[in-house]
């Protein structure tokens, strides 16, 4: 891994030239009131540097909220089938995501890549860079360091910028990043051999992963999910604001002899979850719904993955209308 | 923060667990950043209820939720709004005061325990309607813009929302067990999210909760996005009282404003 130094007026220029080259670029910008949201930016200026999180994570550059898997055509018993096209598919740079976000590509991929690889998935993420800012502060909220994360982790980035004095360290960390960097060397210094860890957020660890994952096994039938999911409404706001969490549904956009196949985000949170055609459905009321939830992260996707499915954002607490605190709730556990 | 109206609260519903008069309190406890709400079956863990200024999330979505009430007599800590939805419960047959003992705190900061819908309405005339500030600041804002200004703000604004359904998980009102989304034969609906797709579902949302809206504002602070989702429920609610003459204080002498039959209506179809 080699490392560099960029001042703040060439990370002005390097953004600017990446965007003249044509790659779309996602970063913070503020959006009214606390919240700060990924946008599409032309520049710099826009981007958000001082906030904790942003209200929704990066996955939707591999894994957008409604995404058009191939359209149809019928015609006199003929039908005429158009897949994706990658080609159309523009090269986008994630800039100024959180560590706790790169590293959720890791779980998604594995998910999209079980069985068979998910084409669509795979050319979306080939396309992407994905350029973090470590953390420099953290609030009550995120827990990256219980799950083996951190402030300052790089699993998953192309590249890392961590704030210092007058500019900002560069650790280059894949072929994408080297290839970010090298077609615009003149906005990089030599690295100034500052210390990343003096500059990031400190981050006590909230609870034990190890211990939580073997209770977790043995806990399916425990009572603790009726008492922990009372107050949960079974919305899908922690699903939809998760890095992870990677359930879809697929929908018919129809209209007569044409149409469209879409896939969706879900959430194990609905009612509809799991409903099967016969009415029956395995996870009937919330408490097994949220069973679902931890489980799955904390349990089936490291025993058949061997990733979890959390790295720690902590967003799903902060978007839960009734404060369901995934960290508090597992270190009650 | 506790103060000495949370114990009052906390002795109350403690004797009334003890005594087994209710078997369920649901109330609000110190949240990770703001009170959320809590349920309590064990007169030990009383303790723990608070119940102040800060305490404006909407409890009511919890008393028609079946698989958590069964057939416990609840106690529900109510704020002005929450009060709005239960008359309007009440009036829809959803819950059934004989097996609610509904509390509140009056501006002089005493607990009060309701015996009758009448003392419920009563009250809510009485209490001034808490101000939401920049509620008013938006809603002036988008009274004075144009018919295609306003297209615009909510288009732009419902372009946004990714249907992950807080707004409607969040609402008393939306109590249906299958909601017209998840209805896919026919599919009333587009269930997927597109700038289309999601103003056909606030719009009928807003449509649903015709005259029946309590004003509680939940619908838009459940919204991860900060859409101000409850502004249109609020407006459609502002024009049954202007258009119906149904103001959301009459709630049980009103009826519903869209299921309502009175023979002085100006439609003569009826008749
Ligand atoms: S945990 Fe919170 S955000 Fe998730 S489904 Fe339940 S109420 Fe919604
Ligand atoms: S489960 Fe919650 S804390 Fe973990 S990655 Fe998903 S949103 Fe973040
Ligand atoms: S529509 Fe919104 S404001 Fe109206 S009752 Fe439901 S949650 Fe409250
Ligand atoms: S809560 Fe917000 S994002 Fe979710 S469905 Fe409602 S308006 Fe859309």
């Amino acid at each position: 891994m080699e490392k560099r130094f960029i001042s703040q007026p060439s990370l002005v220029r390097w953004l600017d030239k990446l965007n003249s080259e044509g790659k779309h670029i996602y970063a913070p910008v503020k959006k009214g009131g606390e919240r700060v949201d990924f946008g599409r930016i032309s520049s710099v200026d826009q981007v958000s540097f001082d906030h904790v999180q942003t209200t929704q994570s990066a996955k939707s550059v591999a894994f957008p909220r409604t995404e058009v898997l191939f359209s149809y055509q019928k015609e006199k018993g003929k039908v005429q089938l158009d897949n994706f096209d990658p080609e159309k598919m523009p090269s986008t740079v994630v800039f100024g995501l959180h560590p706790c976000d790169a590293a959720a590509f890791n779980p998604l991929t594995a998910i999209f890549s079980w069985n068979s690889r998910d084409e669509l998935y795979d050319a979306r993420l080939e396309r992407t860079f994905i350029v973090t800012f470590s953390c420099t502060k953290a609030d009550e909220s995120c827990f990256c360091t219980s799950v083996n994360g951190g402030p300052g982790n790089t699993t998953g980035s192309d590249i890392q910028l961590t704030p210092v004095k007058e500019g900002f360290l560069v650790e280059i960390l894949t072929e994408k990043g080297i290839a970010l960097v090298k077609a615009n060397e003149d906005c990089f210094e030599a690295d100034r051999g500052e210390v990343k860890e003096d500059y990031l957020a400190k981050l006590p660890l909230k609870f034990d992963v190890k211990a939580v994952q073997e209770r977790l096994n043995t806990a399916f039938d425990s009572p603790i999910w009726k008492k922990q999911s009372q107050r949960c409404l079974g919305c899908g706001a922690c699903a939809f604001v998760c890095p992870t969490c990677a359930c879809f549904d697929i929908q018919e956009d129809a209209h007569g002899a044409k149409g469209k196949r879409l896939r969706c985000w879900d959430s194990c949170g609905f009612a509809l979850f799991t409903l099967h055609t016969s009415g029956h459905n395995p996870r009937e009321v919330q408490a097994q719904r949220w069973r679902q939830r931890l489980l799955h992260k904390f349990s089936y996707m490291p025993e058949r993955l061997s990733v979890r499915g959390c790295t720690g954002c902590g967003r799903c607490s902060r978007a839960c209308p009734v404060d369901m605190n995934i960290s508090e709730h597992l270190g009650s556990i | 923060m506790k103060n000495t109206f949370s114990s009052e609260l906390s002795q109350k519903v403690a004797s009334m667990l003890e005594s087994g008069e209710v078997q369920l309190v649901i109330g609000y406890e110190e949240g990770t950043k703001r009170p959320r709400p809590c349920f309590i079956s064990d007169a030990a863990d009383a303790g723990k209820l608070i119940f102040d200024e800060r305490c404006t999330g909407n409890l009511t979505v919890y008393l028609t939720k079946k698989e958590l009430i069964g057939d416990s007599k609840v106690v529900v800590t109510a704020s002005y709004f929450a009060l709005r939805s239960i008359l309007r419960l009440l009036t829809e047959n959803q819950v059934n005061l004989e097996k609610l003992v509904v509390l509140t705190v009056s501006a002089e900061g005493h607990l009060i325990q309701f015996e009758t819908t009448d003392d419920i309405a009563a009250f809510i005339k009485s209490a001034p309607v808490p101000a939401r500030e920049d509620d008013q600041v938006l809603m002036q804002k988008l009274e004075a813009m144009s018919r295609e200004e306003r297209w615009e703000f909510w288009s732009e604004e419902l372009s946004k929302c990714f249907k992950c359904y807080a707004c409607r998980a969040a609402c008393p009102m939306c109590y249906c067990t299958k909601c017209v989304v998840e209805e896919n034969r026919p599919q009333w609906i587009q269930p997927w999210a597109s700038t289309l797709a999601n103003i056909e579902w606030h719009i009928n949302r807003a449509m649903h909760m015709t005259g029946r809206c309590s004003d509680c504002g939940a619908c838009g602070s459940a919204c991860p996005l900060g859409l101000p989702v409850h502004l249109l429920s609020k407006k459609i609610t502002e024009e049954v009282e202007t258009s119906f003459g149904m103001n959301l204080n009459d709630t049980l002498q009103g009826g519903n404003a869209l299921s309502t039959f009175k023979p002085e209506d100006k439609e003569t179809f009826i008749k």
